[in-house]
């Protein structure tokens, strides 16, 4: 007999949805099937099984291959290795729990460790710009239910986010929002006509690089003051006439992703976009959100913020104090500058998305890598911890991209004798207690 | 005045913390007690000592004391921070923080300097001979304070994100600079000699640009005023006077709205 677990949140990308069913073998060891969840959050379930898992730590030798080992002796070799280094960058935290970054934390507060999670290579700018200027924000739930001007710029939910179309920004007919997709006007600024420009009524293609122009165009048309003839490509008379919808809107909401994140002045077209959120809100109720990507990397930010008081690059080396500065303490930049003498990487792939040069830095230092699975960082890591896959095979708390904390739920049982990231964690943190102690 | 005489002995193994190398640290002391004087690596205290030779004695204050440093302190964080008085001379390239926070005295750079230096500056002089990185007299992040008084002077090319909400002092490239210019400024003056790239004057509330060379492209919120002639720090000419930014508040003074300007020399 099956059983059928319903109302599973997906640990995949931010949108965090929370309807997912899934079908279990009745000894609670294998998925059978996943409903309602999209293709890539399926993919995610459907990893736990996937042939080849590795279910115990590897060690590289010195000719290169790896050796498996037992969890005691990488628990030991990992709290040597932080110990030993006067500055670790402890990087990741976006696939894991918000308890596991707790544990994380202490150890970093005692080995003086730099935690920075994957906001550094994403979102971070839009968390430098809010820190600089503050965001007008609201809850999914809100969107749904509120929002009839809606716009998607420089992100493109259609692949990154495929649910968060239909469950919350274009097509859901929601309390004061009865008639769905039409009675919202969607908007798409993107420098490419994407899948997402495809769902919505009205797209403006902005010339790559001038959102920070485009963005303030708007906010001068929004003031009733001259515009030159064209801004990044757009005709004024375009950009007077959606000012004029947007004011006329009941609720407005600005979604935006890499497009404004990581092109030319990054933190500086969140920065102008939340300006114009906020001179909105002179008119009607108009908030923003970041897309977040990875599922629980706002809660990372949520955790560091409130322990810390900042959202990621948290240096914690000079241990009475916290200090955060992006260029200085972000994970790319040390890598590169050679500032850390060695790398504890968690729940996000570095190797995957880092700039080359700090890759072949990372692969210089020592590196431990705890994932589930096999990955581009775990391949350049001394060493390679295996865990129980959070969200899936145990739960934990993570934060949607709106900031809504959601616990997660367990489905199914992890592989026999593999630890979770929280028990991982506790026993690194208790042998680093051993270890300090003795010094 | 007296002076201290510092050289690099031994290049730090990643990057060194010495926030405390300043006349105001350094005052009343002699060679053998800078020398104890912490600085830090990673989660490793260490002293100057360790990584300087020093000779020389400071002054019984700040004010009179002047500091020099020789070799490379490419690798070295803080030079200079929050020195309030006295003079410091840095014969080498310097890394992120140096002249931040400073409040007075002269510091003088014959070098290159890495970002976020004169971050948040209050006063004094400082001289940078080479170029200067991001963020130069910006705020510290997420503060709303950048520069706010001194004269900062840089005689070749500055990079992007400078003077970030800066709200007095002045601030002279003598080069060329890179993107976002003076973005949220409320105050001062930044004069570019050469030419600047893009987003000048960027959310601009208040303060003066003055721009010698081209600008790539110019922000849609800014609209043509007059021409003027003016001195700007030594050179007489005529500039085209722009208000702006259009798209962004500004304060109202005696019923006048008052706006940041840009001006472009023709
Ligand atoms: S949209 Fe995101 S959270 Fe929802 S099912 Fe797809 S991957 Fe999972």
């Amino acid at each position: 007999m099956t059983k059928v677990v319903k109302d599973v949140i997906c640990p995949f990308c931010g949108t965090l949805c929370d309807d997912v069913e899934i079908t279990v073998s009745d000894d609670n060891k294998k998925i059978i099937s996943v409903r309602n969840a999209c293709a890539i959050g399926a993919e995610k379930f459907n990893h736990t099984s996937l042939p080849g898992r590795v279910t115990r730590p590897r060690m590289r030798q010195p000719d290169g291959t790896f050796k498996e080992v037992s969890y005691d002796e990488a628990v030991d070799w990992t709290a040597k290795t932080l110990v030993n280094a006067r500055k670790t960058l402890m990087y990741g935290w976006a696939s894991t729990s918000c308890q596991a970054m707790s544990v994380g934390h202490e150890i970093a507060e005692k080995i003086g460790g730099i935690v920075d999670n994957c906001a550094t290579v994403c979102h971070g700018s839009s968390l430098i710009a809010i820190q600089d200027v503050g965001v007008p924000s609201c809850t999914l739930g809100e969107v749904k239910n509120r929002a009839d001007r809606v716009i998607f710029w420089g992100c493109n939910p259609a692949h990154a986010h495929p649910r968060h179309m239909s469950r919350y920004s274009i097509f859901p007919r929601g309390f004061f929002t009865v008639k769905g997709h039409k009675g919202r006007k969607i908007y798409c600024v993107d420098c490419r006509y994407t899948d997402t420009a495809r769902c919505a009524d009205e797209f403006i293609q902005v010339q790559q690089g001038y959102d920070y122009e485009l963005l303030n165009a708007f906010r001068t048309a929004a003031r009733g003051e001259v515009l030159p003839d064209t801004v990044g490509g757009v005709p004024k008379e375009k950009i007077y006439e959606i000012v004029e919808e947007l004011k006329g809107g009941r609720f407005g909401v600005i979604f935006f992703g890499m497009g404004l994140t990581h092109t030319m002045g990054r933190n500086h077209n969140i920065d102008i976009a939340i300006a114009l959120t906020r001179d909105m809100n002179d008119f009607t109720k108009f908030n923003i959100m970041a897309m977040r990507g990875h599922w629980n990397v706002t809660g990372s930010g949520q955790v560091l913020a409130w322990q810390y008081g900042f959202p990621y690059a948290v240096d914690l080396s000079r241990r009475t104090k916290a200090r955060y500065q992006t260029g200085e303490t972000t994970s790319v930049d040390l890598l590169i500058r050679n500032e850390v003498d060695a790398c504890f990487n968690i729940a996000t792939d570095p190797g995957a998305h880092f700039p080359i040069d700090s890759v072949v830095s990372m692969s210089k230092k020592p590196t431990v890598t705890i994932d589930p699975h096999i990955n581009m960082s775990t391949e350049i890591s001394d060493l390679h911890i295996p865990v129980a896959m959070v969200g899936v095979e145990v739960g934990g708390c993570a934060y949607r991209m709106d900031n809504v904390p959601i616990e997660t739920r367990k489905v199914v049982d992890p592989p026999d004798g593999m630890l979770t990231d929280v028990e991982l964690l506790t026993k690194i943190n208790e042998r680093v207690d051993e270890l300090m102690g003795a010094k | 005045m007296k002076t201290v005489t510092l050289t690099v002995k031994k290049e730090p193994e990643l990057y060194l913390e010495c926030e405390t190398l300043t006349p105001d640290a350094f005052a009343g002391k002699k060679a053998d007690e800078i020398a104890k004087i912490p600085a830090y690596q990673g989660r490793e205290d260490t002293t100057l000592g360790e990584y300087f030779s020093i000779a020389g004695q400071a002054g019984a204050s700040a004010a009179e004391t002047q500091i020099i440093i020789n070799g490379d302190c490419s690798k070295m964080k803080y030079i200079g921070a929050k020195m309030s008085a006295g003079e410091m001379i840095v014969n080498s390239d310097t890394d992120m923080y140096t002249g931040g926070w400073m409040t007075g005295g002269k510091l003088v750079v014959k070098g290159n300097v890495h970002s976020f230096c004169g971050l948040g500056m209050e006063g004094g002089e400082f001289i940078i001979e080479g170029d200067a990185g991001n963020y130069l007299a910006a705020s510290y992040r997420g503060d709303w304070r950048g520069m706010q008084g001194g004269v900062l002077r840089v005689k070749g090319n500055a990079g992007s994100d400078i003077c970030t909400f800066m709200n007095g002092g002045e601030v002279i490239i003598e080069g060329n600079v890179d993107i976002h210019i003076g973005t949220h400024m409320e105050g001062g003056k930044i004069v570019v000699k050469g030419n600047a790239n893009r987003r000048v004057g960027g959310q601009l509330v208040k303060g003066e640009i003055y721009v010698f060379g081209n600008i790539n492209v110019m922000m849609p919120g800014f609209k043509h005023n007059r021409d003027v002639e003016l001195e700007v720090d030594g050179t007489k000419a005529v500039f085209a006077e722009y208000l702006g930014d259009l798209g962004e508040r500004h304060p109202k003074r005696k019923g006048e709205t008052v706006y940041g300007k840009l001006y472009l020399k023709k």
